[in-house]
């Protein structure tokens, strides 16, 4: 790296071909004057647009208050949107509400991972994991072959018959990611999923994430504070800024995939950091 | 098991000596024993009687363990109607309250006159007495959800009764058995306090009944190991509630881990 990186963005890699073939793809979710305003007046999020397409690896970094969580709890469907509407695929027109109504028609392609590890204390590793497929009605045979599977995806294949008692802060948040996988979903979406851990398990479990998004072709909605864990993982990074929460700006992270640790330690990403972080700090100045 | 010895042996010491004061005081200043009997002479009329008294004891444990069932399956069904919508509960409460809060025995004698059946009567007088704990518990229980939890099943577009199935039932058990811990004992104290109200209206043949007659003969004696015998079942029905908890919360509720796991 030279010397002038420092003063102007990285850029000009073998990542742009990636960006490129990105931007022609589908639409995964698409965001139309989405807004949140609670019955108390709080205007949790102003109306936005966005639109995430399939594959892009999309991520919300913002100050608390600044409306993330929210916005993708509504991209889930968990919460309906004040003003405005949101489509997922909307080739295929999958309404989040709609699909929630027990649509025969929207087959079960998102999932989401909660910002703890949120798994049934009664019910065994397999179980938890299974629960979906449960759900469903999936026939038991099937199940069972499935839930082994997403299991060895993270590691966890000697662990089946655990409960999460047993397990450490990073393994549940591991079963919580095998559960989200199992139905093998086309979009997931990451509720700022390792913030409670240690940085050491943080990171390996960041790692197992960007595996994860590149062999399946998942496409991601990802929300952190962290600005380290958004410039390793992301292909786009849309900053929020709060009071009210609204999109302040956005940076494509231009660089190859997979992305390993020696990035993780390169100028290219202490400069990428330093980008980010600047434009938190001004959008976070324009909404005072 | 060594550490638990104190836990077993203090109290048992405490009870010993309580009964060595108690028979010595007894001998020490000539009390009669139709006034107060000294606990060999209870022990003996135990052994003595102990036909007719267990005889009895069997009557009070059926009605109490048919008051018991009735009130779990009652109050459990009452639960479930309640978590299904607010506007049922603001209904129903108030009088699962006022049920709560009426003395049993100024209600026992018109239960008595109305239900003919004299089993009968004093079984829905005791679940009178016990349902009120597992209602409110229960119904505390199946509210008390891991929200995260209730999203990801709407998540995954769970139906009401995999919901209430799959989540609200399991998170709902140890605040069920809590409940149930104290309706075991309250299901004892209304057999006896119904059979107390019934006297000879009843089935005339259960422990409160044989206190009743005890102490109308002055037969002091018995009346003591009568007294001793319903105390003993009521402990065993909640050592055998507190078992059933045990074995089925044990390996994942935190009331019910020891602290080095």
């Amino acid at each position: 790296m030279s010397d002038s990186a420092v003063d102007r963005a990285p850029s000009g890699s073998a990542g742009t071909d990636a960006i490129r073939r990105l931007s022609g793809a589908p639409i995964a979710v698409e965001i139309r004057g989405a807004s949140k305003r609670y019955p108390n007046g709080l205007r949790a999020l102003e109306p936005l647009d966005l639109q995430v397409r399939e594959g892009e690896f999309a991520t919300l970094v913002g100050p608390s208050g600044c409306g993330k969580s929210t916005l993708l709890r509504m991209v889930a469907g968990l919460l309906a949107p004040s003003t405005g509407g949101i489509t997922l695929w909307p080739a295929d027109a999958v309404v989040p509400d709609q699909r929630l109504k027990g649509n025969a028609r929207a087959p079960q392609r998102l999932a989401f991972v909660f910002q703890s590890a949120t798994l049934m204390p009664w019910a065994s590793v397999e179980h938890n994991v299974r629960l979906p497929l449960d759900l469903a009605r999936i026939p038991e045979r099937d199940a069972v072959q499935r839930v082994a599977a997403a299991l060895a995806l993270v590691g966890l294949d000697e662990f089946p018959e655990s409960l999460p008692r047993e397990l450490s802060g990073g393994m549940q948040m591991r079963v919580s990611i095998a559960r989200a996988l199992v139905t093998e979903p086309r979009l997931l979406l990451l509720d700022e999923p390792f913030g409670a851990l240690d940085e050491i398990t943080r990171n390996r479990l960041d790692r197992d994430v960007r595996d994860l998004w590149a062999q399946r072709s998942l496409t991601v909605l990802f929300v952190t504070h962290s600005i380290y864990e958004a410039v390793f993982l992301s292909t786009r990074i849309i900053v929020m800024s709060a009071r009210p929460g609204r999109i302040a700006g956005e940076m494509t992270i231009d660089e190859p995939h997979p992305r390993t640790d020696e990035f993780r330690t390169s100028d290219r990403f202490v400069h990428w950091c330093a980008q980010l972080s600047q434009l938190l700090v001004t959008s976070a100045g324009a909404a005072a | 098991m060594i550490r638990n010895w104190p836990r077993l042996l203090a109290p048992t010491g405490v009870g010993l000596g309580f009964l060595l004061l108690w028979e010595t005081l007894v001998h020490a200043f000539n009390v009669p024993f139709y006034i107060v009997p000294s606990p060999l002479l209870v022990m003996h009329t135990l052994v003595q009687d102990a036909p007719l008294l267990f005889g009895s004891l069997l009557v009070t444990l059926r009605i109490t363990a048919l008051a018991l069932l009735l009130s779990v399956t009652v109050g459990v069904l009452v639960a479930f109607l309640f978590v299904q919508s607010r506007v049922i509960e603001m209904s129903l409460f108030p009088y699962a309250v006022l049920l709560q809060v009426t003395p049993i025995v100024a209600i026992a004698p018109l239960i008595i006159i109305w239900v003919k059946d004299p089993l009968a009567s004093l079984v829905i007088c005791a679940t009178i007495v016990a349902i009120f704990p597992v209602i409110s518990n229960t119904t505390l229980g199946l509210r008390s959800v891991d929200p995260g939890l209730l999203d990801l099943f709407r998540l995954y577009g769970a139906g009401r009764w995999q919901t209430l199935a799959r989540l609200r039932v399991p998170s709902a058990l140890p605040y069920f058995f809590a409940g149930l811990r104290v309706a075991s004992g309250l299901a004892l104290i209304g057999a006896v306090v119904a059979e107390f109200v019934a006297g000879t209206g009843g089935t005339a043949s259960g422990l409160a009944y044989q206190i009743l007659l005890s102490g109308l003969q002055l037969n002091i004696p018995r009346l003591f190991a009568a007294l001793l015998l319903i105390t003993l079942a009521g402990v065993a029905l909640f050592l055998l509630v507190s078992l059933i908890a045990h074995l089925t919360l044990r390996r994942w509720h935190e009331s019910e881990l020891r602290p080095e796991d």
